[in-house]
This record gives structure tokens, C-alpha cells and sequence, in this order.
């Protein structure tokens, strides 16, 4: 078996964060920050350490900014929905994936506005765009990292400056590029990061979160999900400071344990280093994939501005249907389809047939590279 | 590991000791951390009912340290609720 989808999920895991979640769940066990007993605050520090690590990953100074959520679409939709009252602008780019569009379009029929920065048909994002876009009154910038369907890089941190410069907040949708492509949050001025932790973190699904910069104003943000903290237990209103603000309820804490593992691992490795792997086979398989007829491949041809998620047709084939041979015939694990991003798909041109894409992790070979060139050129052949 | 023991109690009330009253236990375990790392004697206990009703630990510090437990966690932007003495 061949796993090319660690665009929709990272597989196989460090072998550390399916044991860290067996540990938790067999050893620790408890509700964390909850009771005073010695369980409670061990699941607390596993908890903590898994907010410094996520912190010193992306050069964060407060583990206590890092907020934890089941996923990064809930993540997104807590600073939406939070944040955007009708009667906001927000901008964004034409790159989005649904879990920014969908909460955004469900807004705009409650009376924010929304304006698209378009990209160009390969993905790429023109900061100047965007300045532009902001001589209107914006309440809030959010780009994504790095597209989920053809891996383009936006630069967010000259996105970050500009906004800054305006006064105007940014929240960066890195689900695609934590853990892969170096995070700098002391070089790059973005005020809300949302990331995942079943992606590039190499977590179990579960897990996500946003990291919260210092010079941005939680309380901006209204809560989602009022409840329990563990914290202030004695009022009846939910408490204003961070983590807790946002963290109602028993945390996926077995999750966040897994979590904390496979962030150790990224900053054991290197975040360069994954990059450096992930970009050389990416950088095969394009290179495969010019030498075989009636293939297309979407997206940028410079490893450096582009993640490992490669996207690309076949002429005369229908996605699904190649993306089942993949897998029934091959073995290849990929997925085909809108990927959930129909509005990148119609940036690119590709809507709404859509691609094939694959999308290569840590745990990849040049063997697998190799493997999927010969399968896709077969599929071609015929 | 953490280890309680009934001699904590008694110590406590012997009364060479304080608390740094947290908002939360996570925020405990961070103050304790940024203590300890600064060569300041901490350990963790059950918040004191008579004090407040919050949930989970707090910082138990010797009263000598009081002041310079507090300007440590200032100067390390670890937000606190207060100090009692115990």
C-alpha cells in the first residue's frame, strides 16, 4: 500500500503518538485541570507541554495563546463566526477551502460582506492584491498558507506586513503547511494562526487549534462554546483569559497527548528537513509526470513555492475513475474530486471536474514516487 | 511524578509558607515551571477552599520567596491571581 493523501490526513504517524494516546489512555487517564489529584494535573502537563511544543514550533512566545480545538475547520469557525458581525468586510483570496467559504458565505447572508483577491490560475497570491483590497474598510484578512489542491505558498508574511501597516487582523489558514513549511510568528506579523493537528503535525484526528499573537485582542473573538473551564469555577459567566476563553468542556486530552508526540518529532527532525524531503520527491514526480502523455499538472513548477500536494488530469479520463484504479489496481491511496475547495478548483480552471491529486508526507519514498509515475502512466496508456 | 504526602499539609500549616493563586490549573503548571526554572522552591496543592473555589492546584512557594516568586512571574508575562499567605 502506497499512502499519497497526506493532504486529507498524515499516515503513517511516528510510532511515539500512537503510543503517547495508549499511554495517556492506559496510564493517565483523567480530565485535565478538573480535580486537584494527581491524574488531573498529570493530564494538565501533558496538556501544557503539548501547548509549549506547538509554541516553540511556530517561535511563540506564550504556550498559554495556543488554543486547542477538535479540529482546524472548528478552529476557523470559532474567529469567524466570533469575530464577524453583519455589516463586516472581509477579505479573502480565491484559493479558499470550504471550511473558511462555507462559514463566511453563511455570514454574508446574515450581512457581512466578503470580497475575493483573485489569484492566478497556478495559485499564486499578489500581496499588492490585497493591499488594494484593504482601501476599504476590512474587519478582518484570511488567506490560507498553502492550497490544499495544488500546494501554492501565499506569503504571509508580507500579507502579515500589509496588514499590519493597516491596522487590519490576519488570520492565516495553515492546515496544509504546519509541519511541513517553516512557521515563523516572530518574523511573520500574523495575528491568528489556525492549524490542525492531524496533517503536518502528524497527530491523531481530533485536534487543532489556533495560536493567538500577543498584539491581537482575544476578546475581539465571542466564544463558541460556553461551559466548564476548570477555572472560576464559582461564576456563571465564561472566563475572558486565554486558553480558557475558548476551551469549554473535556478536551480531546487522549488527542492532544498523540499531538504532543508528533510535534516533538517535527522539532526532533526539523521542520527544514521534512521540507527538504517532502519538496525533492515532489519535485520527481512533477518531473515524471511532464514525460507522460495527456497529463496535467496544476499549480507551480518551483518546489520552493509550493507544498508536496501535487494535482493533475489525465486527458480523456475521468478523475474518479483513475483515482479508483490507483487504489484498486495500484494500491495508491489519493483522492479526486473538488477536494472541498470548489473555489480554488475554479481559480485554476478545473471546476467542477476537478483533479486527481496526491499529496506526498514525511513517510514517503522515491520507490512510492516512482510506483505512482508507472501506475498514472499505465492509466494514460489506456 | 508528583507525589502527595500527608507531611505537605502539616508543613503548611506550620506556616512558613504562601500561595500563588492561579486562573486555572494549566496556568499553575506554567507558573510552576517558571519558578522552579528560576531556583524558587514550588510545589503544587490543592487550591485552599478558605481562599478560593476554583478547580485544580495552585503554587505553594515559602513566604521568604514571596517577592521574588512574584517578579519573576511579572517579568515572565505569567498572569496570576494573587498571593496569600498560608
Amino acid at each position: 500500500m502506497i499512502y499519497l493523501d497526506n493532504a486529507a490526513t498524515s499516515f503513517p504517524k511516528p510510532p511515539a503518538v500512537p503510543e503517547a494516546v495508549f499511554d495517556f489512555m492506559t496510564r493517565v487517564g483523567a480530565n485535565p485541570g478538573r480535580s486537584g489529584h494527581r491524574l488531573s494535573v498529570e493530564a494538565e502537563r501533558i496538556r501544557y507541554e503539548a501547548r509549549e511544543r506547538i509554541a516553540r514550533l511556530f517561535n511563540h512566545a506564550d504556550p498559554q495563546r495556543v488554543v486547542f480545538t477538535a479540529n482546524v475547520t472548528a478552529a476557523l469557525n470559532l474567529v469567524l463566526l466570533g469575530m464577524i458581525e453583519p455589516g463586516d468586510r472581509v477579505v479573502v483570496t480565491g484559493m479558499e477551502h470550504n471550511a473558511v467559504m462555507r462559514p463566511l458565505r453563511f455570514l454574508e447572508q446574515r450581512g457581512a460582506s466578503v470580497t475575493l483577491v483573485d489569484a492566478a490560475s497556478d495559485g499564486t497570491v499578489n500581496p499588492d492584491d490585497i493591499a488594494r483590497a484593504l482601501d476599504t474598510p476590512t474587519r478582518l484578512v484570511c488567506t490560507l498558507h498553502a492550497s490544499n489542491v495544488i500546494g501554492t505558498i501565499v506569503p504571509i508574511g508580507d500579507i502579515g506586513r500589509i496588514c499590519r501597516d493597516r491596522g487590519v487582523p490576519y488570520l492565516v489558514d495553515a492546515a496544509q503547511t504546519a509541519g511541513c513549511v517553516p512557521i515563523d510568528l516572530q518574523r511573520d506579523p500574523v495575528d491568528i494562526l489556525a492549524f490542525t493537528g492531524h496533517k503536518g503535525l502528524l497527530g491523531p484526528t481530533g485536534t487543532g487549534g489556533l495560536v493567538i499573537s500577543p498584539a491581537f485582542d482575544e476578546k475581539l473573538i465571542r466564544p463558541l462554546i460556553f461551559g466548564g473551564t476548570g477555572s472560576r469555577s464559582e461564576e456563571e459567566y465564561q472566563p475572558e483569559f486565554l486558553p480558557d476563553r475558548f476551551e469549554s468542556g473535556t478536551a480531546n486530552i487522549a488527542g492532544i497527548a498523540g499531538l504532543s508526540a508528533g510535534v516533538d518529532f517535527i522539532l526532533s527532525r526539523g521542520v527544514d528537513a521534512i521540507r527538504a524531503h517532502e519538496s525533492g520527491l515532489a519535485g520527481l514526480l512533477i518531473e515524471g509526470f511532464t514525460a507522460i502523455e495527456g497529463v496535467t499538472v496544476y499549480g507551480v513548477s518551483d518546489p520552493a513555492r509550493r507544498t508536496a500536494a501535487v494535482s493533475f488530469r489525465i486527458a480523456g479520463a475521468d478523475n474518479a475513475v483513475a483515482a479508483h484504479r490507483l487504489s484498486e489496481e495500484f494500491e495508491i491511496m489519493c483522492r479526486a474530486g473538488l477536494h472541498c475547495a470548489p473555489r480554488a478548483h475554479k481559480t485554476i480552471g478545473t471546476f467542477p471536474e476537478g483533479t486527481v491529486r496526491l499529496s506526498i508526507g514525511p513517510f514517503n519514498t522515491a520507490a512510492d514516487i516512482d510506483a505512482a509515475l508507472a501506475a498514472v502512466a499505465t492509466i494514460a496508456g489506456k | 511524578m508528583m507525589h502527595w504526602r500527608r507531611e505537605a499539609t502539616t508543613e503548611t500549616i506550620m506556616g512558613n509558607y504562601g500561595v500563588i493563586l492561579t486562573f486555572s490549573t494549566g496556568h499553575s503548571i506554567r507558573a510552576e515551571k517558571v519558578l522552579t526554572g528560576a531556583g524558587i522552591e514550588t510545589k503544587m496543592i490543592p487550591v485552599p477552599r478558605h481562599l478560593s473555589s476554583d478547580c485544580g492546584v495552585a503554587v505553594r512557594i515559602r513566604r521568604d520567596d514571596r517577592e521574588s516568586a512574584l517578579k519573576t512571574l511579572e517579568e515572565n508575562g505569567v498572569p496570576f491571581d494573587r498571593y496569600e499567605p498560608l
